[in-house]
Parts: structure tokens; sequence; C-alpha cells
């Protein structure tokens, strides 16, 4: 029974595609079966009690929020700046717009 | 390497531009300036802005010379995709680089693609803002806040084989950015993202190298309330077809 609910991606399987492989949204849904067919295999031979493995899916989805959160602050926290960038780029403008209108380009709109 | 005057380049610069007159002044400037001993030509595809780009394009021609230079206007608007399409087509170059007008992208970068590429021999070389030496300057907090949920959404569901996906100063080997845009269907900056994506699962090479992004400083941003939601359209779609 567990066995063939592994097998159920397979099914999916795109052969059609020159680099032969499977669709990304099957990669997921392929874990989503294994992860699943893990706890209900857990929930029919309650090798740990039952009352336990109910919560399992639970804790996972708290796991991949904690997961993305941390992902997330910690982005935010380390994000890359640079704000001499802006003024290097500022100096360019000028030594740009310098030279260009020496040479006869209209650069004094704007 | 100058020598091969008016024949094959060596690398295409595609520049697409709306109402970018004072913006690609300086850009060609600082490719020009950047690139001094290089075999390379801008190509600019202008759609016809109505601030007069295009005059400034030709004034640019008669500064650096028209085969270095190469106007490829199209009538009016008709959106970034198709304006690469249409840069390519008139390509002379064995590797095209697409950046954007509004000195976001800085060509002081651009000798870095060229090295990366000629060390790893890489098909596609992208510029990444994420990493150590690259950074982003004038976004806000809010701006920060989706850019990075974004990032970690698309890198967990995704796997693209790239850390900075929608990105779109890199450079490609001219048939692979061939194969690459007659498989992308997407609009707007979704497009970016399908690019690396089939990139990735086509088997690429893909390198990356660090580079700095800098808020336009001149002109408008185009950028609307709808892209979140056009975001997340466009990450089911990739889920769903590559
Ligand atoms: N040819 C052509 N170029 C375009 C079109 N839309 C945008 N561009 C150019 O494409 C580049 C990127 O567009 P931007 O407006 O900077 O888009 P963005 O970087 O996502 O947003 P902001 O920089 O915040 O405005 C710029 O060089 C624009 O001038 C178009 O419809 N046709
Ligand atoms: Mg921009």
């Amino acid at each position: 029974m567990f066995c063939f609910l592994i097998l159920i991606p397979f099914f999916f399987y795109d052969r059609k595609t020159p680099h032969s492989q499977m669709k990304h949204v099957f990669k997921i849904v392929a874990i989503l079966v294994a992860i699943s067919a893990i706890w209900i295999a857990l929930l029919e031979t309650s090798t740990v009690p039952r009352s336990y493995t109910w919560l399992l899916p639970i804790y996972l989805v708290v796991v991949l929020g904690c997961y993305g959160l941390f992902m997330v602050g910690f982005g935010l926290m380390f994000f890359p700046t640079c704000p001499q960038e802006a003024i290097l780029l500022q100096q360019d403008i000028v030594e740009a717009k310098e030279f260009l209108a020496k040479k006869g380009v209209d650069v004094g709109s704007e | 390497m100058e020598a091969a005057a008016g024949g094959r380049r060596a690398y295409s610069i595609i520049v697409p531009t709306y109402n970018e007159r004072l913006n690609v002044a300086i850009i060609v400037y600082l490719i020009f300036k950047h690139l001094p001993d290089v075999n390379f030509e801008i190509i600019i595809v202008d759609d016809g802005s109505p601030d007069g780009t295009q005059d400034i394009v030709k004034q640019l021609q008669q500064v650096y010379g028209e085969d270095r230079i190469l106007l490829r206007a199209r009538p009016r608007k008709l959106g970034l995709g198709t304006a690469y399409l249409h840069g390519l087509k008139h390509a002379s170059g064995e590797f095209v680089v697409i950046m954007d007008a509004d000195l976001s992208h800085h060509p002081k970068y651009l000798p870095s693609f060229i090295r990366k590429q000629k060390e790893t021999g890489a098909d596609v070389v992208t510029g990444t803002r994420y990493v150590k030496n690259g950074g982003v300057h004038g976004w806000n907090l809010m701006r920060k806040l989706t850019s990075r949920g974004a990032n970690v959404l698309a890198q967990t569901l995704l796997q693209p084989g790239a850390s900075d996906l929608t990105g779109s100063f890199r450079l490609y080997k001219r048939d692979v950015l061939e194969d690459l845009i007659s498989s992308c269907v997407s609009k707007g900056y979704v497009f970016q993202m399908e690019m690396i994506v089939r990139a990735t699962r086509k088997g690429y090479h893909i390198e990356e190298v660090p580079i700095t992004f800098v808020d336009r400083v001149f002109g408008i941003s185009k950028l609307g309330g709808s892209e979140i939601v056009e975001y997340l359209k466009g990450l089911v779609y990739l889920l769903l077809t590559t």
C-alpha cells in the first residue's frame, strides 16, 4: 500500500521533454508523498505512541515556517548594501557629462 | 583585438531603452571607458521613446562610430522580452551581454563577466547582488523584505541554480541566449527568472559574479504595485513547467 503511494510521482514522469526530467512540482509532490507514506506507516505500526504521531505534521509545518522566517530574517539582517557605490556613480555621471558635453552630445537637459 | 573592424564582434551588448535620454549617454561613455581594448558593439533597442533618446544615440554614434553603436529602434513600446529578441537578431558577437540602461547595472562590472566566462567557459554568467562584494543601494525596508521573501520562496521551491533570479545583468553565449529566449514565454521580470531557471534545467553551465545595484537616479521607475502577484504567478508557472 505505501509502496504504491511512493510510486505515484513516477506516473507523472515526463519523458517528452528533451532533457527527460520531472517537472519540478512533481519533485515536491514526490517528497510530500514520501513523507505521508512514512507518517502513515508510523500510524499503522504504532512504533511511536499514536498521540505523538498525530502531532508530527503540525511539527513539520511549524518547522518549515520557522525555517522561512529565519531565512528571511537573516537575509534582512545581513542584506548587502553599498552606499559608497551611489557616491561613485555620481562621480561617474559628472565625469561622463563633462566628456560628452565636450564632444557635442546634448547631456544638459533633464 | 580592435583589428576586426566591421566584421564580427566578440561581444554584443544589448541595451533596451525607453525614455533613457540621459542614462543612455552616460552608460555608453562608461562602457567604452571600462572596456578599452575589447572588440564589442553596443546595440540599443529603443521603443520610440518620446523624450528623444534616439537623437542622443545618433549623437553618440558621431562620437564613437556607427559600427560600435548600433541603433535598432522599434516604432512603439513593445515590451522588454521582445526588445532582447530584436537586439539579438542584429547582434554579431559570439557572446551577448544584456544590461539595463538606467545605470542600475554599472559597466565597470563588464570586465569581471568577461573574465569569469573565459576562466570557466560558462554558458551564462549572471550578476548577483546577494553575495559578498555585491549589494543594493536605495531600497527601503519594504522593498528589501519582499525581495528576501521572494528569494527564500524561490530558492526553496524551485532550486533555480542562481542566487539572484530577477537581476537581468547577464552574459550569454549567443546560441544559448537564442535557445533560452525561444523557450521563454513570461513577461516583465518573471522573464528574467524564467530565463535562468530554464538555463539550469537545460543543464547549461551558469556562473555568478557579484554586482552592486544602485536604484535608478534619472527617469521614472516603472515598478507597479501588482509586482508581488505577478511574481507569485510566475513562481507557480515555473513550478508547473520546468
Ligand atoms: N526597448 C524597451 N526598453 C524598455 C521597455 N521597458 C523598459 N525598458 C528598458 O529596460 C530597462 C529596465 O527597465 P526598468 O524600467 O529600469 O525596470 P526595472 O529595473 O525593473 O525598474 P526600475 O529601475 O525601478 O524602474 C531600462 O533600460 C528601460 O529603459 C520597453 O518596453 N521597450
Ligand atoms: Mg531599473
